[in-house]
């Protein structure tokens, strides 16, 4: 009975209704949506890191998993090729075009082909000349682009030679001696991928470049060890910044409930008049509002995941080379609980308020 | 104060604090009711009718004096113990009706067994409805209902418990004839046939004869008519 008086109380306030509802989504589609944005990234960069087919990666001194500070010298992949067991090494260039999301790489296109099997052509050719280009699917959908067009990128000009099947290594990619060139930084590298005669020997050699001398300086590590460092957990300030976003979450839920149930409450000063005249005790009557909050919020989280879903289709739609998001099913539940949680406390000073209400003022309110 | 009365009043006083004023409502009322009585309360605004329906409702505390309802001392009794009361011992008629507009008619009636804890399926209930000429119109909510509809409605809401007094306030102020007639011949049914203890609040003279009794009300006190002087019960 409580859940039909609280049911008919909701259906008979439609527009009250659907906006809370809709305000206590909004928050809720954030969340989604920023954690859709870092899982996303993060599973997008470790796919087109794992196409690559290297077994180890070395990086430039002072360089983390995310930041490429400084350059090593091009030779360094020639001497990674004289190592025992290094069958392959490749060294390229990253240069950031469009924020931290979307970078260039270049590369020794016959090279890399040989480590990685090549890259999967769906129009065009690869590059016919020194600033030629080519992009994937998801770069070319995002700006219009198809073979022939030009494109401008770290300042420079660029003819699109061929847009491959997205995936690996980046989304653009250009000739290595012209990146250099334009980046300043001829003969020089970001990083080198090397492929092992066998990948079972790949912690015998990444321990060799650890231990020896001349190589500790570099930073290595295997693939394997490389792509799992792609966490929510180790990109620094995430974390914080997920955990401010679902405070201002609860924040918006709690003002949004709270409102919208004092004014729920203040609309049926008679009808909670009638409630204590029948016998309806403090509790029921505060079970009544809390329930009639924790429906809206479970209404608002429902429309906050249809709404991460919209929020997916736009990124995927409109810049699918830029940022990319996943749906986080595992944070539905998350989701659920915050919003409960701020509906419940938004929920309690009108609750009680109505409560305590005095029955013969509540029946005498017009 | 013990003389077998379903209601007894002793010295009642009651004191509304309004701002910084002391205002009385009840100046020491004696009212003794017997199971049974169809008592019919009169007197101008003012007079203290409501804030006695009030006090032996439950709904509000008195200041001073005693009241006894149904065996249990009102004086002394907590707002959970008053609230115990109106689930179980009384149950209220009001002028405006006072459906909860968001519920049926079924739905007004059922949420009242549920409130007072009534599980129990209750034939007899049945019964009441078609004496109250409203089992065709359950099914739709107050504003579907005409006011005798929606009086008589919020009459089998106050039975439904089966409380051993009904209170009605201006049960027909805002029906016209027909329909007042109609509601009145109900209580009146429902005091011969069931033996309902009835308390009626009213400014109609032709209404307030439909009681076994009629006490008139004036400046807070009882002026006329305090004494058991109505007919035996089931009469």
């Amino acid at each position: 009975m409580t859940g039909k008086l609280v049911l008919e109380n909701l259906k008979n306030r439609p527009m009250r209704t659907l906006l809370s509802v809709l305000l206590i989504g909004v928050p809720v589609t954030l969340i989604l949506t920023l954690v859709g944005l870092s899982h996303g990234m993060l599973e997008d960069a470790q796919r087109r890191t794992r196409a690559v087919g290297a077994d180890i990666i070395v990086r430039p001194p002072g360089s983390n998993f995310l930041n490429l500070s400084g350059a090593m010298p091009e030779g360094i992949a020639g001497a990674l090729e004289k190592l025992p067991h290094v069958k392959l090494a490749v060294g390229v260039v990253n240069q950031q075009v469009q924020g931290v999301t979307l970078g260039v790489v270049g590369v020794d296109l016959k090279k890399f082909d040989e480590i990685s099997g090549g890259f999967h052509r769906l129009s065009g050719t690869t590059f016919q000349g020194p600033d030629d280009v080519m992009v994937d699917q998801y770069y070319a959908s995002e700006k219009g682009l198809k073979p022939g067009d030009y494109v401008t990128l770290a300042n420079h000009r660029w003819r699109v030679s061929g847009i491959f099947e997205g995936g690996k290594l980046a989304h653009i990619v250009a000739p290595i001696a012209r990146l250099q060139e334009l980046t300043s930084n001829v003969g020089k590298i970001s990083q080198a991928y090397v492929k092992l005669d066998n990948p079972a020997n790949t912690s015998a050699v990444v321990q060799y470049l650890k231990s020896d001398p001349g190589w500790s300086e570099y930073q290595t590590y295997s693939m394997k060890d490389f792509i799992a460092l792609y966490s929510v957990n180790n990109i620094p300030g995430l974390r914080q910044f997920v955990w401010v976003v679902i405070t201002i979450g609860v924040v918006i839920g709690f003002a949004v409930v709270c409102l919208s149930m004092y004014m729920a409450v203040l609309q049926r000063t008679r009808e909670i008049g009638i409630l204590k005249a029948l016998g309806a005790s403090d509790a029921f009557i505060l079970r009544v509002i809390v329930a009639e909050a924790l429906l809206m919020g479970v209404g608002g989280t429902i429309l906050g995941i249809v709404l991460s879903y919209g929020a997916w289709w736009l990124i995927r739609t409109l810049v699918p080379a830029s940022i990319q998001m996943v749906i986080v099913r595992e944070w539905w539940p998350i989701a659920l609980f915050i919003t409960l949680v701020g509906a419940g406390f938004g929920s309690l000073y009108p609750g009680l308020s109505a409560a305590r209400r005095d029955a013969i003022e509540a029946l005498a309110y017009e | 104060m013990n003389s077998g009365g379903i209601i007894e009043t002793a010295g009642l006083r009651k004191v509304y604090r309004v701002g910084k004023v002391d205002v009385p409502a009840l100046r020491g009322v004696d009212l003794n009711v017997k199971a049974g009585e169809f008592l019919s309360i009169v007197g101008p605004s003012g007079s203290g009718k409501s804030t006695l329906f009030h006090i032996i409702g439950g709904l509000t505390p008195p200041t001073s004096g005693q009241v006894r309802v149904g065996g249990e001392d009102l004086a002394s009794m907590t707002e959970a113990g008053r609230t115990r009361l109106r689930k179980r011992t009384v149950g209220f008629v009001f002028q405006k009706f006072n459906l909860l507009p968001n519920l049926t008619a079924r739905d007004n009636i059922e949420i009242a067994r549920f409130i007072a804890g009534n599980r129990k399926h209750d034939a007899g209930f049945g019964e009441a409805l078609r004496l109250l000429g409203i089992e065709q119109r359950l099914d739709h909510k107050p504003n579907a209902l005409s006011g005798g509809e929606q009086q008589r409605v919020a009459i089998a809401r106050a039975i439904v418990n089966h409380p051993a007094i009904l209170l009605a306030d201006e049960p027909t102020g805002n029906l016209d004839t027909e329909n007042s007639k109609a509601v009145l011949e109900i209580l009146k049914d429902l005091n011969t046939r069931l033996g309902q203890t009835i308390l009626m609040i009213t400014h109609n003279p032709e209404a307030a004869a439909y009681g076994h009794r009629v006490v008139q009300m004036r400046d807070g006190k009882i002026v006329e008519g305090a004494g058991d002087q109505g007919p035996g019960v089931g009469e």
